[in-house]
This record gives C-alpha cells, structure tokens and sequence, in this order.
C-alpha cells in the first residue's frame, strides 16, 4: 500500500525523519519497501496566472502570453500547449528556476518573440507521466506562491508492504494509530460530522444473505455533478497513493478507502429498480462486471443485486450498468460490511483483484461503515453539489463479529517470549492498540477492538506486545535441552558417502529441474505414463521426471554446446512415478544417477584421447557401489531399457531386486540432448543401494594359496558374467579370488568364437590344498563349463 | 726372482686390472683373477709351504699385505663403478615431473549443496536430525497442518503448482515437520532440507529453489532461545559478526513471527530467514498440547544465502549447470 507520508503527519506527528519513520514501520512488521519523493526536484516555479493569451505572429502552434505572477510587471511568456488560456491558474518556471532533470530556464527568444519563463506540465514537474497540456490550478491557487510550498511537495510516497494479517493498517487511520503507540503520541482524528438529510429519498434494503453481509448502509443522494473535476488537493493525495484521479465520486470512495481503509460503492440510482437486496448468487447465474467480461456465479459468491438483476459482485467489483458515469444525476452511496469469509478467495476465482476485495478477505472494520458514509457524503456533495437523504441501515446483529475476549496470561507471555515485561509496560502497548484490558489474577482479560481480525488467541496478544516492545530489545539465549545423541544406523551408507565416491572419480554434481520437456520423457520413457503440470512455466518444464537421465542429458548437451567435451555429472533426487497404490498417487523415490561423455580424460600427453565407453561408467559404479562394502551382493545383467543401446545396457541387480540401469545412451537420442559422441549413464535407487552389511570378522588363512589359470573357447554370445557365475558355485568357499584377464578374438579361433582366460585362486582355511584336489576342483570347472556353455578348453 | 720382486709385480698387475674396470662385474673379475682359488695372490700363498720355517710369517705377511692393498683397492673400485652405474641409470631414467598425471579430475558437489550441507553441520551439533519429505504434497501438509485453510489470503502468495484442488508440488518443506511430528513426539529437533516450487521464473526467481527449516519443541523453547539460535547461526555461517536484526513479520504456522535481516557491506539489510514461535494451532493439528510444549520453527533460502556467501549474481546459474560454474566449488 502506498500512501503519503504528509497525509499520516496530519494525524500523527513523530519528531522522527522520513527514514527514521520508514525504518520504525519497518521494525514494527509494516515494512517499508520503497520510498519516493512525490515530485521531482525543482526550484523557482511559483503560481501565476496567465493574464492575455494570443496566437504567436510567426508559428502556428505556439501562443504569446502575459502571465502574472504578482510581480511588477507581467512576464512575457511562449507556451505551446493547447490549452492555455486567459484567466487559467498555471505553475510558472521563472528565469532561474532549474527543473527536473538539472534543466535551467533562461531568458530567450522563441521564433522572435521574448520568452521570461515557462508554462509547465505535470510530466515535466515529475507530477505524472500525463503530457496533455500545461497544469492548470484551481482558480483559488495564491498568485507568485511557491507551488513547491503550496501544493506541499515536499513529501514523500512511502509504500508499506503488508502482511495479510494486518488489514487494519490499509489506511491512514491503521497507519496512524501504530505510529501512534510506537512513539506514544496520540492521534489527531479530522472530525467527521454527520451529515443531515435535506431529503426524504430512500431505498429499502433487504439482508438475504445476513452471514456473509450482516451490515449494509445506503443512501441516496440526487442532483449531483459528476461532471465537475476532483480538487487538486484531493487528486494530489490520491496521485501520491498510486491513485488515478476518474471522476468525483470514484474519487472519493477511493479516498476513503485509503484514509480509513473502508471501501464503498457508487450506483447509478437510476439503475437501480425497486428495493436494494444483499443475496449469494444462483449457481450459474452471470453477471457483467465493469471491465465488460461477463461471468458466470457460484452460489457461494455475494451479490448487490435489486428486484431484477445483480448489480454488482459484492466487496469486489461493480457491474457494468449500474456504476456512476458523466450522464449520473442521482447516486446511491453502499458502504457495508461484508464477511471475510463471504469474500475471500472469491476475486481470485474470477482473476479479479481490487482495492476492495483486498480489504474485505482481510477484514474491514465492522463498526466504521457510518462513518465512512458521513465522510464520503460530505465530501461528495461539497465537490458535486447535490442533496442526501437519511442513511439506511440494514443490519443483523446476530451475524456481526463480536469482540473477541482473550485471557493473556503473565507466566504464558514470559515462557513464550523468554522475558519479563512489566504489567504496566503491557498495559500500555495494548491500550494503545485500542485493546480494552483488564487486570485479572494470572494477568489480564483483553477486549479486542473490532478492527483487529487477526487477532484471535494468547499468542497472538504476545506478538503484538513483542512486537511494540521491540524485536530487537529482547535478547539471545542458547537454547536449552537434554543432550541426547541422535541415532547414526551403521548399516546405512550417507548420501554424502556415495557423492564422495563420484566426486572423486571426476563427476561434478548437478541440479536440474524436477520438471523436464515431455517429448523428451516420452522418447526415453516411452511405456510410462508422467505426471504433468496443468499450468507449467512453459511447455517443456511439464512433465515431472520419471528418471534423472532427461535432466542429465540436457545438462550433458548444454556444456558440450559451450566448449565444454568432457562431461561428467552426477544428480540425486526424486523421480515421479505415477502410482495409484502410492501417497498421493505417485511415487517418490530418491536416485543416484550420471552421465559421462567425451574422453575420459582429455587429451593426455601419454595416453592420448580415448573416448569413454560402457566399461568407464560401470567401473565408476561399481566403485560407487563398492562403498556399501558388498560389492559382491551386485550383479550386472544384459537387459534392456528403452533408453539405452540394446547391446549396451545392464541391469543391475542386488539380490534379486532391480537396482537401476547402466549402459550406453540408445544413439538415435544423442541429437536429442545436443551430445556429440557417445553418453554413458546410471541410475540407481537410493534405497536399495544405501544398506550396508555389518562386518563379521573371520579366521584369515595361514595356509599359501594356488593359482590356477585356464583358457576356455566359448560362443561369442556367451556371457562372461554367467560364466564366472557357474565357476563360483562350483568353487564355492575354496575359491578366494577369481579374475578373467583376457579376452580374445582374432587368428587361430573360429569365427564367432572368443577365448577367455580366467585364473582361480584356492584356499583352504585349515591347511595346505593338495595337488589331487585342485585338479579335482579343476577337473569339475572345466566339465561346468563345457555343459553349461559348450566350452572347450583352449590348445595351450 | 725373489718374492718382493714378484709380489711388486702382481700388485702392479692387480692395479692396472683394477683401474682398467669398467664395470662392478669387471672388478670381480679382477678378484677372482688374483684373490680366487686359482688367483695369483692365492698361488703365492699356495707356495708359502715351500719355505722354512723362519722364512714364513714374513713371506705370509707380504702377502697378505699386497693382499690386502689389492683388496682395499678393489673395494674402492666397486664402489665407485657402482655409483657411476647407479647414477648413470637414475640420469637415464630422468623425466618431466611437470607433464600432468594420469586421471586427475576431481568433481564436486553442487554450491547449494555445499552449503546445506553447511547448514546441516551447524545444526547437526546441536542434536537436530535431518529429516526429508515428499515434493508431489497433499493440501493437508502443504497448507491445513501449516494453520493455512483453504481461501486464506496466503495460498495465494504462493504461486503454487497445482495438480489437482488437493495436491501439489510443495511451496515449503514445512510439511516435512508436519510429517514428523505426526510420527514423533517431543521434544524434537529436526532440520529439513529441500527442493521447492513455485510458479515464478524471472531474474529473481526460478520455479524451484531450496529450502531448509528447522524445528524445535520442547517444554520451555522461547523465543529469546530462537533469537540466540539463529544469531549464533548466521555468525558462524557467514564467519562474520554481521549485523543482524529481527523483523516482526507474519507466517500462519508461527506466532509471534519474523524475517531476519543481515546488514550486508554496502549497509543495506539483505532478509535471509522467516522464523517464529510454533502456532498452537500447528501443534493442536498433530496431537501435541501446546499448553505442555513451546516451539520455535524457521525457514530459509539456500539459493540466496549461497548467493551472499559466494557473490553468486544471477540465481538461474545454479540450475543451467554448466560445469565452468560448477567447478568453481570444487
């Protein structure tokens, strides 16, 4: 909310500056987001009056003017603006004056004829933007004044970005009484008198809808015009609140709006057929608002409507056709009190957002309605003329808040807040506040006025006290508590153990977006449905990620894109899955992935540039995975993903549960994330991978250990994996270490035949393996492996 | 010729063998030529037997003296073909030191989560667990639990990301204290960290950021506690005693609430948290007594206070990833 700090000093005069006073609010939880000064730097520009205006003998669009400014003599000026004329009041820059933008006025010549000065706009004052035309003043604007000094320029637009609980303070009246308490000053109220009826004119008022409106005044007031403009003083108060002046009676609702924080209407009477009603809507029922667009109701929206029609969507927009315009003779003035709850969320429903809804969801003041209606009434007809009738009152006492009564108790208040303050420092603060208090046993029994909505139980009385107090006047403490330890399970690796792991093989970590491009999703993931934002940043941030390749790539392609080849990152995070057994529907589950691409390590003066392939980023997790000290619980299995290249995927497995995947990205996606060469990437779920086993020690042997190598010529299809597989079994516990160290193809073998050799270390814990035995062993690997796998052992 | 004459002559022989030697292998020639079984030292000491008996010790003693003298030098002699070797083989193998090694990358983890992991430490010695929490959030966690009924002014502050009417991507990662309490009982000290959305992309804002907050509850927390807890905080996070000033603020899961500003080096104060007392009616919602039990709770931006601790300017970098950012946390 903006407003002028003038304006405020009118009620409330600390002897504090403009910053001091900003930084007070501030600290109080009004805060100050800006301050601007409400006009631009200028000197020398007094009132005048333009005494003879005619055409200029050289330019046609130019006009020679006297212009008194109670000086001697007349100043011969030059003025270009359409609208100057004998008689009006103008803001004159004399010689010497400096303007906005360090622009002097000097004496000079225009097309021949003298020029003493200048004729100025709003714009070029820094008043508005508007550029039609030179300022006209009122006609009782004080001739050679300071305009700075007499239109009180030298002020300030302080805007004050509330928080939704304090609605009270979205006017000057809110605003002045917490400056009030805050420097223990009181307020200077103007004096609003009623208004006596010349009149009889009135319109029934009818109470449909008691819960959501349980007070409404109207009144009638005829023979007005609307046609007159706003005084400048009024305009200036309204500019310096972020404001446009429209037409009389728009401005002055607004401006009762700003200085008691109470919004009000203004109906056309004319519009109006018969008694006035305050109802909810029909369902279905339409309405066409002020800004043309017709909607369609719920019955839970409030409506002024007459014996026909709505007339406007209650506490949040006029209807088209029944709002004041030039052709207005009579209006009928609403100033009500609609429910909080009547109110809120029903402008966000339609896209509306006004200066009333804004009150009313807050909570206007349930006991201010007469009120702002004697001040709007008195200051209407004082610009328009015109005559009021009385003032209607409808209202149900039943439906209208009652005071809120809270019991704050002294020991409450110092074990919230941590400090003692004393009962009459309390007394005080709250008294101010318009809280009515009474002293009681344990503390005080508290009257809330009715203005303060947000104030509904003890703590909320103990801000307020904190607040007045000071935040920064109560101290620091340590918190206090019984040390205990918190659980660490051993049997669970930290992510930060496995982030470790990747950062030492070169991965840097990476954060992408939960929400990815769903054409991306549906080439990796064709067979998943996602879950998609109904309203998104933007297409291709829609679709929440079933996997953290989507994310990775794109990253992958971005940096390639920027000269950076060699790319390895790591991401954790959750992925979305659509699950209708899940909370909410969807599964979350944290994963641990990556993607390399480039070589794998540059260009290296030794050895060269060898682009990363499948057995780099299965190393990098087998590494990752060893961290769980069970390595060997892993298994690597040839298994498809549709976002991997057939031949170059692998499911991994622990136990018999799928972990994730690991393999070569399927080529035809490479042009998809912009990656040149070939990507390799893992994913992994978090929670399988996480559990580590405890250790349990065992005897070591004392006993040497035999090696045994062997050459086998299998299929080339056959898989080294299965082979090692069916030698462990047969090795079982006698075999501590087994390694295939050479793969081989080429001369001497068949075609489609590989030869693989493998070495078998054995070891007996309790003594020396004899020769016999070995060969035994050997004899049934080699016999294994020829009915498993067709093997024959290899010529040596 | 008489034995002096003879001895004179071999130890000539046997220094010009020695000295001839070009490698240790040389030197053993050399000994076994004059000192080995069949040496010309040996033999001379072989034909000791052919003398009197008065005659003996002296010739033994010229002997072994020549012997001796041979040996000494030969000893000598190896020694210093040993080094030559030695050195001419630790010359030979000389190399650049300065060529780079092999696989000397080094990644690193993320600045944001440098610094939670920053934040987690602090409050981890503190005894406050880390706890985590769905992102996809019904409106129960998200805003019911949190004291935000439905209409409330504040749902729409939040720009959130609606799937349907009752959930959503999470604005805050209160819910994960929600979460916690309705499964713990006090006194609790968690901290949670996290991603969180909102529907707002420009210079200031991207759609997802991190959050972590915190929670404490207990029979006595106050607020004096939570003021020394985040003074002592922001203090060490920053390593700085920077200004610090607390702002009455409003939050509709605390009461009373703040924002908590540091005074940054141009003097303008810069808000890096919310925080407050925990609301009762938060409490009420997950079955502890707010009568019994007090707590404070806060909340603040990774993204910004990463952007303070590193002169970080424009939050989107944090999410294009390119690894020349990156890699400057290392």
């Amino acid at each position: 909310m903006k407003f002028s700090e003038q304006w405020l000093r009118e009620w409330v005069n600390p002897q504090l500056s403009t910053e001091a006073l900003a930084e007070q609010l501030s600290m109080a939880g009004l805060e100050v987001d800006g301050v601007e000064p409400v006009a631009g730097e200028f000197t020398g520009v007094v009132v005048g009056q333009v005494v003879a205006c005619e055409q200029h003998p050289n330019a046609d669009k130019l006009r020679v003017t006297k212009v008194d400014i109670g000086a001697d003599e007349h100043l011969d000026i030059v003025c270009g603006a359409s609208n100057c004329r004998t008689g009006i009041k103008v803001a004159v820059a004399t010689v010497g004056a400096v303007l906005p933008g360090d622009f002097k006025i000097k004496k000079s010549k225009l097309r021949g004829e003298p020029s003493h000065g200048m004729l100025c706009s709003s714009s070029e004052l820094e008043l508005s933007d508007e550029h039609d035309g030179i300022l006209e003043l009122p006609a009782d604007a004080p001739i050679g004044e300071d305009f700075r000094v007499w239109l009180g320029l030298n002020d300030s637009t302080l805007d004050i970005d509330l928080t939704p609980n304090r609605a009270d303070c979205l006017g000057v009246k809110g605003l002045a009484r917490e400056v009030g308490v805050l420097n223990q000053l009181d307020v200077r109220e103007p004096e609003i008198k009623a208004v006596a009826s010349t009149i009889n004119d009135q319109r029934a008022i009818h109470l449909k809808a008691p819960d959501g409106c349980p007070r409404y005044l109207g009144r009638v007031i005829r023979n007005l015009d609307v046609t007159v403009a706003s005084p400048l003083w009024l305009q200036e108060r309204l500019r310096r609140s972020g404001i446009r002046s429209i037409d009389p009676v728009v401005d002055v609702t607004n401006y009762v709006l700003l200085e008691l924080g109470h919004p009000m209407h203004g109906f056309d009477l004319d519009a109006i057929n018969g008694d006035v009603q305050v109802r909810w809507a029909q369902d279905k029922e339409q309405i066409t608002l002020l800004d043309g667009q017709t909607v369609t109701l719920q019955d839970d929206v409030l409506l002024i409507a007459d014996e026909q029609k709505p007339l406007a969507m209650a506490g949040i927009f006029g209807g088209e056709g029944s709002g004041v315009t030039s052709d207005t003779k009579h209006i009928f003035l609403e100033s009500a009190f609609f429910a909080p709850d009547a109110i809120m969320g029903r402008a966000r429903r339609f896209g509306l957002h006004t200066d009333a809804s804004h009150r009313y969801e807050r909570g206007v003041d349930p006991e201010l309605q007469a009120t702002a209606m004697e001040r709007a009434t008195a200051l209407i007809l004082s610009i328009c003329g015109g005559e009021a009738g009385p003032i209607v009152e409808a209202k149900s006492s039943d439906h209208l808040p009652k005071p809120a009564q809270i019991t704050l108790r002294a020991s409450r208040l110092t074990r919230l807040l941590g400090i003692s303050v004393p009962a009459q420092d309390v007394e005080n603060m709250l008294a101010r506040l318009g809280f009515a208090v009474t002293k009681s046993a344990e503390g005080w029994e508290v009257v809330v006025p009715t203005y303060r909505f947000d104030i509904a139980i003890e703590e909320d009385l103990i801000e307020e006290v904190a607040r007045v107090y000071g935040y920064n006047n109560i101290p620091t403490e340590a918190p206090q508590a019984a040390l205990r330890m918190q659980r660490t399970e051993e049997s669970e690796v930290s992510l930060r153990v496995f982030k470790q792991s990747l950062m030492a093989q070169g991965y840097q970590e990476a954060i992408t977006y939960s929400f990815v491009d769903p054409k991306h999703q549906a080439l990796l993931y064709p067979e998943l449905p996602a879950l998609t934002l109904p309203h998104p940043i933007s297409v291709d941030m829609s679709s929440m990620r079933l996997g953290l390749w989507p994310g990775l790539l794109a990253a992958a392609g971005y940096n390639q894109k920027r000269q950076q080849p060699n790319v390895r990152l790591f991401e954790s995070g959750l992925r979305f899955v659509p699950d209708a057994e899940a909370e909410n529907g969807i599964r979350q589950e944290p994963m641990l992935a990556g993607v390399i691409t480039g070589s794998v390590q540059g260009e290296h003066w030794a050895d060269g540039t060898r682009p990363v392939d499948f057995y780099d980023v299965k190393g990098h997790v087998e590494r990752l995975l060893a961290v769980t000290g069970a390595a060997h619980e892993f298994r690597f299995v040839a298994e498809a993903h549709t976002a991997l290249h057939p031949g170059q995927s692998a499911g991994v497995y622990r136990g018999d549960t799928l972990v994730g995947f690991v393999g070569g990205l399927h080529p035809q996606y490479e042009k998809t994330f912009g990656i040149k060469g070939r990507a390799f990437v893992f994913e992994l779920a978090l929670n399988v991978i996480r559990a580590r086993g405890i250790p349990t020690a065992g005897v070591i042997s004392r006993y040497p250990s035999i090696r045994r190598d062997i050459a086998i010529v299998v299929d080339q299809q056959v898989l080294a994996g299965n082979i090692l597989e069916s030698i462990r079994k047969v090795g079982a516990n006698q075999l501590v270490d087994l390694n295939l160290f050479d793969v081989y193809t080429g001369a001497n073998l068949p075609e489609n035949k590989k030869s693989l050799a493998i070495a078998l270390t054995l070891q007996a814990a309790d003594r020396t393996l004899e020769d016999s035995e070995v060969n035994a062993l050997m004899e049934t690997v080699v016999q294994i492996l020829k009915d498993e796998f067709n093997a024959v052992l290899r010529d040596s | 010729m008489d034995l002096q004459a003879n001895l004179a002559e071999i130890l000539a022989a046997g220094k010009a063998a020695a000295n001839a030697a070009v490698t240790p292998a040389d030197i053993e020639d050399v000994r076994v030529e004059f000192m080995g079984k069949k040496g010309k030292l040996t033999e001379q000491l072989k034909s000791l037997g052919k003398l009197s008996q008065e005659e003996r010790p002296k010739a033994g003693q010229l002997i072994n003296q020549v012997k001796q003298e041979l040996q000494d030098l030969l000893n000598e002699r190896r020694d210093a073909l040993k080094d030559a070797e030695l050195n001419a083989r630790l010359e030979a193998e000389r190399i650049d030191v300065t060529l780079a090694g092999r696989m000397a990358q080094y990644g690193g983890v993320h600045p944001v989560t440098r610094t939670i992991q920053r934040i987690e430490d602090y409050f981890g010695q503190l005894g406050f667990a880390v706890k985590e929490g769905p992102e996809v959030e019904d409106d129960f966690h998200n805003f019911d639990a949190l004291n935000i009924p439905a209409q409330h002014p504040a749902r729409a502050d939040h720009d959130t990301f609606y799937f349907t009417p009752q959930t959503m991507l999470r604005t805050q990662t209160s819910g994960v204290q929600i979460r916690t309490m309705e499964v713990e009982k006090p006194p609790l000290r968690i901290i949670s960290p996290g991603r969180v959305y909102r529907n707002d992309y420009d210079q200031t804002h991207t759609p997802m950021f991190h959050q972590v907050e915190g929670l404490m509850v207990d029979k006595n927390v106050s607020f004096t506690e939570l003021k020394g807890i985040l003074h002592d905080f922001l203090h060490h996070f920053f390593e700085e005693d920077l200004d610090i000033r607390f702002r009455p603020s409003y939050f509709p899961f605390t009461e009373p609430s703040a924002e908590v500003d540091v005074r940054r080096k141009d003097g303008k104060w810069l808000e890096v948290l919310g925080c407050g007392m925990v609301h009762p009616n938060v409490l009420k919602a997950v079955g502890i007594d707010p009568e019994e039990y007090t707590g404070f709770a806060f909340g603040m931006g990774v993204e910004r206070l990463t952007m303070i601790r590193y002169g970080v300017n424009d939050l989107r970098a944090f999410f294009e990833n390119d690894l020349r950012f990156l890699k400057q946390f290392s």
